[in-house]
């Protein structure tokens, strides 16, 4: 029988087995943050450990950095201690840092890629839970916890139950690419499976709806799986992959010979079977709002907040979820989409700040001014992103339309950084969670694409974007 | 880490489903860079208001729950991020046990590495024990749930279930594989990153 993609990828990195336990899966790659490594590197200098493979190892400070001027020192003392420690851990360690000065520090699912670290075929592990992002290169790429931080460190292993291939399907094409996109598609996809729709899953993402994609879109597909619940994203690589990821900073000397193996290899068998389907149509997705307090509660722009019992569809738990959030978030049932207001928008994230979503989204704000009650900024994903911004001089459209264009860092989509809701604040995100205080105590996020953030910063409410130009 | 004891004790119910690691531990508190110390801070905006005064509406701030060491919440628990000041949070404020329907992922895996014990029941069998007020007695060993009514077993994986009774350290388990890792380097055509 054939096999699956994550099939061919767990069982090319099995170190051992045994029935009815998990396995010790190998990891190629180890990105590492600031955040959910401190406690890891104690653990190795108690227990007198080593580092097994620092040259699989890559280290960037991006979750609590500022994004204002970087030569101005860090005030947050906690922020600064943790950064300090880091760069303790990684000298003490031998490990490679992209410290905040360096032009390849970044959001570590945004450098990743750009630095040709991720590549198809390999296992990829993060102390954060986005790290499913790198499946879209083919990639089993999982987040973890500090104590599997620290378990990789130590032996480049981890142990891991071996999840069920999920398939997900997406069928058509979009009428209008720049106003419907990518983030609009893997909100549709968990608006309907929900957020635990992929626990104790790999998602398979396949069909024309993805082949058409670009890698960045494949990206914020393969990002929010993790919103599903899924343990990880997958989209089997292809041409656009390898062009990609070809003549990057980090991509083997041996890349060619790789690709010929991964173009026969790396894709799921005609006749393999996965354990769960689930087919979206694209031909006619809107735009998508999310209007709750987690990725599930989205709709489209062009509806009404729902009652909390036409969301629940009969679940007595999912209704007071609802009626929780309605409160949380201040909106009433009934209440258009596109009549929100909003103060905030925030345009950046893992999900949504890589050059073509700045591209995209400069297309609606040029030549225009964001509405004089909104605050607007504009986070790449890293520095890198920001320099070939500014090179097309993406930042002059964004900063005379009065937004504020910034360093590169994870930044309010968690506001761990000062860049914060204050409570009330009412936020366009293009980030990935939208659950209580997230970007802010007392914040309300609704996750919308980089385009219709763009959209509502102008207007000052949401708005569909197809009504917009965007050619 | 700490074999894991049975216990007996009262149920906290949070009557809420898809609690998220960012209600948990909200990430002002991610800072810090031990393991310790993170229990005052668990449920920190659920628990308390702007002025950092106790919400009165919240249940663990009813002292009759000062003692309970088993949380009973709804489907999906711990879903969002991969934090795991998350588990921290719960252990630290003297939770051993949380009884779900469902869990996430990579909290689920968490737990493990910190001597706690989740465990994932039929959504009616939570319900019963979310009414609960009497003390269950959980005995991991037999597998058992006691109430005064009634016993309920629970699945568990046995590798799982010997890392927790044993307080087995992960890493040493796996040093025991050290010649089949080096193996597999070997014969490894991902090259190194540098």
């Amino acid at each position: 029988m054939g096999k699956t993609l994550f099939e061919k990828i767990w069982e090319s990195h099995v170190v051992v087995e045994k029935p009815n336990n998990p396995s010790l899966i190998y990891i190629d790659r180890h990105l590492i943050h600031e955040v959910t490594s401190p406690q890891a590197f104690d653990g190795l200098r108690m227990n007198n450990r080593k580092v097994r493979r620092p040259d699989l190892t890559i280290a960037t400070m991006d979750h609590n950095v500022p994004t204002n001027d970087r030569s101005l020192p860090i005030l947050d003392q906690t922020s600064a201690i943790q950064i300090q420690t880091l760069e303790k851990n990684c000298k003490d360690f031998g490990i490679t840092l992209f410290d905040i000065n360096s032009p390849n520090q970044g959001i570590v699912h945004v450098i990743g890629p750009q630095l040709g670290i991720t590549l198809p075929g390999s296992t990829i592990v993060c102390g954060d839970s986005h790290t499913s992002t790198h499946g879209a290169f083919g990639a089993l790429a999982l987040g973890i916890g500090t104590s599997d931080v620290e378990h990789v460190l130590a032996s480049q292993t981890i142990w891991l139950e071996k999840p069920k291939p999920f398939e997900i399907k997406i069928k058509g094409k979009r009428k209008n690419p720049h106003a419907v996109t990518a983030k609009d598609i893997v909100l549709s996809i968990i608006k309907n499976i929900g957020t635990g729709g992929g626990t104790g899953t790999v998602i398979e993402y396949r069909g024309e709806g993805i082949e058409d994609l670009s890698m960045e879109q494949r990206m914020t597909i393969c990002n929010m799986s993790i919103e599903a619940g899924a343990r990880a994203g997958l989209i089997a690589p292809d041409e656009k992959t390898f062009d990609y990821l070809r003549g990057r900073k980090y991509t083997p000397k041996n890349y060619e010979s790789l690709v010929e193996e991964w173009r026969e290899y790396l894709k799921t068998d005609n006749d393999a079977t996965f354990e769960k389907q689930f087919t979206l149509h694209i031909d006619d997705i809107a735009p998508q709002v999310s209007w709750g307090t987690n990725p599930g509660m989205t709709c489209d722009v062009t509806e009404s907040v729902p009652f909390p019992d036409e969301f629940a569809h009969g679940d007595p738990n999912q209704e007071k979820g609802a009626e929780k959030a309605l409160n949380y978030m201040n909106l009433k049932p009934g209440t258009p989409i596109e009549d929100i207001k909003i103060d905030r928008v925030f345009i950046g994230s893992c999900t949504n700040a890589r050059l073509e979503d700045l591209i995209e989204a400069s297309k609606v704000v040029r030549g225009q001014k964001i509405s004089p009650s909104v605050r607007a900024m504009v986070v790449p994903g890293s520095q890198m992103v920001k320099k070939q911004a500014e090179e097309m001089g993406l930042d002059k459209i964004f900063i005379d339309a009065n937004f504020e264009w910034r360093e590169a860092g994870c930044s309010m989509c968690l506001g761990m950084n000062p860049d914060i809701l204050s409570p009330g604040e009412r936020c366009a995100s293009t980030s990935n969670r939208n659950f209580e205080g997230r970007q802010g105590t007392g914040g309300r996020t609704h996750l919308v694409s980089p385009v219709m953030a763009a959209a509502a910063a102008i207007k000052g409410h949401f708005v569909d974007v197809r009504k917009m130009d965007l050619n | 880490m700490e074999s894991f004891k049975n216990i007996s004790s009262i149920v906290t119910p949070l009557d809420k489903v898809n609690v998220d690691t960012d209600q948990i531990i909200p990430k002002q508190f991610l800072k810090l860079v031990q393991k310790s110390g993170f229990g005052k801070f668990l449920f920190f905006n659920w628990r308390y208001d702007e002025a950092e005064n106790k919400k009165s509406d919240f249940i663990l701030n009813d002292p009759k729950y000062d003692d309970s060491k088993i949380l009973i919440s709804g489907d999906n628990f711990g879903c969002g991020s991969s934090r795991e000041h998350a588990v921290w949070a719960l252990k630290d404020y003297g939770f051993s046990v949380i009884i779900a329907p469902s869990f996430a992922d990579i909290f689920f895996s968490n737990c493990f590495k910190n001597g706690l014990l989740p465990i994932s029941l039929d959504e009616k069998l939570v319900e019963i024990l979310q009414k609960e007020t009497d003390p269950i007695s959980i005995d991991l060993e037999k597998q058992s749930i006691k109430t005064p009514r009634q016993e309920i077993h629970f699945d568990i994986d046995s590798h799982m279930k010997k890392i927790l009774l044993e307080g087995l350290d992960d890493i040493a388990q796996t040093f025991q594989y050290e010649d089949k890792i080096t193996n597999f380097e070997k014969n490894s055509k991902i090259p190194s990153v540098l």
